[in-house]
């Protein structure tokens, strides 16, 4: 395995930090609900077998520069940039969450811009029969077990590092949330099932058993409504962020989906 | 000074054990503790309360806006200004204000505060907060990112609708208007006065200074936790070389007032405890969506904590749901903290002129109605303030102008409304 790179892409308002690790095919990985304020245990993973390439998305951890998005279309554009410079066109990606949203946008918009999806519990529709959760409205202390079956894995992806800046670091977690909360505010329903029927590209849709944000339900509504073949699992003792309760299993099975 | 007399309209039936059995009186407070019928009474009720202040001299009335919220039943303080407008005479008709963000489009805002101000013959104060989270973001919807761009935009598309004499195009951000043209416009010119109730930031103080708006601190906390806040703001005042004119501020401050101390701690323990106790019972989800407090203000609370090593938890900056989390409940302590100012009208004198003087303050905002309190001892309260305390508090502050008062019409100009006798048509 090679060593772990950081770049930087530079968007038109953004600049967005890159992580590269691994070698052969190229995977990408976008991050979901809180995005990455450190490297966690699936992209090793991941990074074992492919060359994995992890952009963060704008305002989330390790990228500034998202209060001038005002619109889902700027969102699109600045993520469709950030994937392109990346080095990620036509590449398989991984995505979860919020950042699974949008990886189905690119899927749906640029279809040849992705090979093969995997979507953990993305976020973009709503039912009002079966509403998700509201992750704005959630006490701190309530937010592990909001996003992880084990809340201490929540715990540990935001913990404060040694050495890191006791003021800045909450500010940037906080800043993921408003990251989220400017493009999903206040529902996550970016009416992204009206575009599902554009994805072509094979994809596997990947499920926390113990999601508590997005109703499992939703899986199949997105699994009937894609324009191309998809399969969906279910990842057992796992939440919403199903990457960080179960790295192993969600490697595998993503892995498997993109050989 | 100016003694103004601020009603919140606070639902005054919540039950007793409101606390133990619903986790917020804002946002998703059941309708079941919703009587209609009960509400008819308390609209009149308040309605009345207000327009006996303004009989009994106070220098403005002033309403605010809330949403989904069960100690502020004005959705639209407009409608009750409006109302106002109607049966008072010169008193100032204080909007406080409207949370300009919410309104699609905000000329909107601009045409109500028109007809406000060309009913009452020119005697608005308009006042515009950002509104507090669990209004704006929460009740209304609104994506806590955005919130203050927009809203700052919808500033000034407001202020060009009242002063720009041709139909103009708005090509905003947020807002695009290709004929802007309101009708009616204001008496007040250029326009009414502007009023900013805010929280502690220093963005706030500084737009106010830059704009020449007078800054309000509508805490429920009284003097004592308003100390520190008005003093950042004079102190930024001071910085950008502006003059220490009290009435660039306003403060609001709960009072109960009785023939003796004793008296009035009695008199005023339940609808004290009951705001304290029953409204101001928030769910702490709905505090601080993120983005709402700017990373500025979130930094400055993050160091000023880390310099006092006071708090592990760090809390990213404060707003109205935060701060309601410790509030203190029992009356001794409610007074003790300086929430409500409590005593004979001599103790009331002495209390009040040191908060004017030491927070340099010249428009003071007084809640007499507050929590459960019924319209009998809130006009108990009004006319012995009116009698024993305000004529000993007007003097203060002679020395300054109040420029940011309204200026209405004059007084022979302006036409008395007719005054009303249900049936008296049928009759003739």
């Amino acid at each position: 395995m090679t060593e772990r790179e950081t770049l930087s892409v530079e968007l038109a308002a953004s600049s967005c930090r890159v992580w590269r690790q691994g070698t052969g095919r190229k995977l990408g990985f976008l991050a979901g609900f809180g995005g990455l304020p450190r490297w966690v245990p699936v992209l090793d993973r991941l990074a074992a077998q492919r060359q994995l390439i992890v952009p963060s998305l704008p305002g989330f951890p390790g990228a500034e520069g998202f209060r001038s998005l005002d619109s889902h279309l700027d969102w699109l554009l600045a993520v469709h940039d950030l994937l392109q410079q990346a080095g990620l066109d036509g590449a398989d990606l991984v995505a979860s969450s919020v950042g699974a949203a949008f990886a189905a946008e690119m899927a749906a918009l640029w279809p040849g811009s992705v090979r093969r999806l995997v979507l953990i519990a993305p976020f973009g529709l709503f039912d009002e029969a079966e509403p998700p959760a509201d992750p704005w409205a959630v006490r701190p202390a309530d937010q592990g077990a909001l996003f992880c079956a084990d809340p201490a894995r929540w715990a540990e992806l935001k913990a404060l590092p040694e050495g890191a800046n006791s003021i800045e670091w909450p500010i940037i977690q906080n800043r993921a949330n408003e990251a989220a909360a400017r493009a999903f505010w206040p529902l996550g329903n970016t009416r992204l099932e009206r575009r599902l029927g554009r994805i072509t590209a094979p994809t596997l849709l990947l499920w926390g058993a113990a999601d508590r944000v997005m109703p499992r339900t939703y899986a199949q509504r997105i699994a009937a409504a894609l324009g191309g073949p998809s399969e969906i699992r279910i990842i057992d003792g796992a939440g919403h962020l199903a990457e960080l309760d179960r790295p192993d299993a969600v490697a595998d099975a993503a892995l498997a989906w993109t050989a | 000074m100016k003694l103004m007399w601020f009603h919140l309209m606070p639902y005054t039936e919540l039950p007793d054990d409101f606390r133990e059995r619903h986790p917020s009186v804002w946002v998703d407070i059941h309708s079941s503790l919703f009587d209609p019928k009960r509400a008819h009474v308390m609209y009149n009720d308040f309605m009345d309360e207000l327009e006996y202040a303004a009989s009994c001299g106070f220098d403005a009335i002033c309403v605010n806006e809330h949403h989904s919220n069960g100690y502020g039943l004005m959705p639209s303080p407009n409608l009750i200004a409006t109302a106002l407008a109607r049966r008072t005479t010169d008193t100032a008709l204080c909007v406080l204000g409207n949370s300009l963000a919410l309104y699609n489009p905000p000329t909107r805002v601009a045409e109500e505060f028109a007809m406000i101000d060309c009913i009452s013959g020119g005697r608005l104060i308009a006042g515009f907060p950002v509104g507090t989270p669990m209004d704006t973001c929460y009740a209304y919807g609104q994506n806590p990112s955005m919130l203050r761009e927009r809203y700052l935009e919808a500033h000034d598309l407001v202020v060009r609708a009242w002063t720009e004499r041709e139909t103009f195009a708005f090509n905003g951000r947020f807002n695009q208007q290709r004929y802007v043209n309101i009708w009616p416009r204001p008496v007040q010119t250029p326009h009414p006065p502007i009023w900013i109730p805010g929280g502690g930031s220093v963005e706030t103080w500084q737009w106010c200074a830059e704009m020449d708006y007078v800054y309000c601190y509508l805490s429920y906390y009284g003097y004592k936790a308003g100390r520190a806040t008005m003093q950042g703001f004079w102190d930024e005042m001071a910085r950008l070389g502006k003059d220490r004119n009290p009435y660039r501020a306003g403060f609001l401050q709960f009072i109960g007032v009785a023939e003796t101390r004793a008296k009035a701690m009695d008199l005023y323990r339940q609808p004290a405890e009951y705001f304290y106790g029953r409204c101001l019972h928030v769910d702490p989800r709905f505090a601080t969506p993120p983005g709402y407090v700017t990373e500025a203000t979130q930094r400055a609370g993050l160091e000023s904590q880390v310099q006092k090593a006071a708090n592990a938890n760090p809390v990213l900056g404060s707003t109205t749901g935060t701060r309601m989390q410790s509030v203190a409940r029992d009356m001794e302590d409610i007074v003790d903290r300086g929430y409500v100012i409590v005593g004979s009208p001599d103790e009331v004198v002495a209390q009040l002129s040191e908060v004017a003087t030491e927070l340099n303050v010249g428009h003071l905002m007084l809640l007499l109605q507050f929590g459960n309190m019924g319209k009998e001892l809130a006009q108990y309260n009004t006319r012995l303030f009116a009698e024993a305390v305000m004529p000993r508090m007007r003097g203060l502050f002679a020395e300054w102008e109040d420029r940011w008062w309204p200026q209405p019409m004059a007084r022979e100009a302006r036409v008395t409304p007719s005054a009303f006798h249900p049936g008296a048509l049928a009759a003739e």
